[in-house]
């Protein structure tokens, strides 16, 4: 166990590497890696990720600074709107002489 | 008769010229390339595996290049160029030489790489003191490439250069970590520069070759990039707390075909299969 901890503590941080293709106008989740800094983050997640020419900006957060939404409660926390299809905006007629809607 | 003589030097110097910029950038990348799957972290095992590939891509570039100036030579020219009995015999059927006969076909006393590239991996500090000081020349070198009058040179110089920017940053960066690092690290880095520091020199010293590229307008002024390549490792060095040796004996060879013995087991490997396989393609 000890030998474990030695081990882990000799580890780089893991980071989230967030990729803007070029087409595309939000940052994407595209994995995750090892670094020892933000720049080395960037600089590893260039060269596994953007190899194949799939971006043009790069983010990185630390992983342990994502917080997520516990899965056991995702009944009381996403079910709610199931039935709640009026909160759609299907349910208006438009006038005709609005376009491009 | 004196002026074609002229054009039969000039056509040769160029051609050696593109081999010693080719030579570096294949023996360079396969060096890194040797990193792969052995990486100390997955993440670096990649980046290096990327820059060995830029260093082939360069090679491949250059060597096409070179193959097509071996070709447009005199033939009497052509029996004298190279010694390595496999491209003889090429030269003799009277066959075009291409860029994998460049590669594959040449032994050592034909290559004209600096000594600094072919010196081994070690480990992680001997590899990264090994690429700055490389990756530094090549900045500027092919900076200043760039505006050769040799309009393929110039080419390949501006497409590459991109990467090698890059591969400085890498270098650099690391070279800082390590200086600036654990005691480890320090104590590695330190004993790097001190042991490979012997064959910078050789990077920056102008042979016949380079003198007469120079004076053709194809090929760069070496003291200019010495100048700036010091600058640029002081800069490295002392912000990784590392000190400069001081210049002693620095090795010469390379650009003459007279290497270490680190060449031969490269080429062993790199040539292997095209030398017991004749004419294989996959």
């Amino acid at each position: 166990m000890s030998q474990q901890t030695a081990e882990h503590k000799s580890e780089w941080p893991l980071w989230e590497v967030f990729i803007r293709s070029k087409a595309g106008l939000d940052h994407k989740h595209a994995g995750s890696l090892h670094a020892a800094d933000a720049q080395m983050a960037i600089e590893n997640a260039r060269d596994v990720y953007t190899r194949r020419m799939e971006g043009v900006s790069i983010w990185v957060v630390e992983s342990k600074y994502i917080h997520t939404s516990d899965p056991d409660e995702s009944a009381s926390m996403y079910e709610p709107a199931n039935d709640k299809i009026y909160r759609h905006p299907t349910f208006y007629n438009l006038p005709d002489e609005l376009k491009h809607m | 008769m004196i002026e074609s003589n002229q054009l039969v030097n000039k056509a040769t110097s160029q051609l050696s010229y593109t081999l010693q910029i080719a030579d570096n950038a294949l023996i360079m990348g396969h060096r890194l390339s040797e990193w792969c799957g052995h990486g100390p972290i997955l993440e670096q095992d990649i980046a290096l595996t990327n820059i060995a590939l830029d260093h082939l891509g360069q090679a491949r570039s250059l060597y096409q290049y070179a193959a097509e100036q071996f070709n447009a030579l005199p033939a009497a020219e052509k029996e004298k160029f190279f010694v390595s009995p496999a491209l003889q015999s090429i030269i003799a059927t009277g066959k075009a030489m291409d860029e994998d006969d460049m590669a594959y076909l040449r032994d050592g006393w034909d290559f004209r790489n600096v000594l600094l590239v072919e010196q081994p991996n070690k480990d992680w500090a001997y590899t990264v003191v090994r690429s700055l000081c490389y990756d530094a020349f090549n900045f500027f070198f092919y900076t200043a490439l760039q505006k050769s009058n040799d309009e393929t040179l110039a080419a390949i110089a501006e497409k590459s250069l991109k990467e090698v920017t890059y591969h400085l940053r890498w270098s650099s960066e690391w070279a800082i970590r390590l200086g600036d690092g654990t005691e480890e690290s320090n104590k590695r880095i330190k004993e790097a520069v001190t042991d490979r520091w012997q064959y910078t020199g050789e990077l920056y010293t102008m042979n016949a070759t380079d003198k007469a590229m120079q004076e053709a307008g194809i090929g760069t002024n070496l003291d200019d990039i010495k100048a700036k390549w010091q600058e640029r490792i002081n800069a490295v060095m002392s912000e990784a707390g590392l000190d400069i040796p001081s210049t002693g004996w620095m090795q010469h060879g390379g650009k003459e075909g007279r290497h270490t013995e680190h060449l031969g087991y490269i080429l062993a490997e790199l040539q292997f299969m095209q030398r017991a396989y004749p004419n294989m393609e996959w």
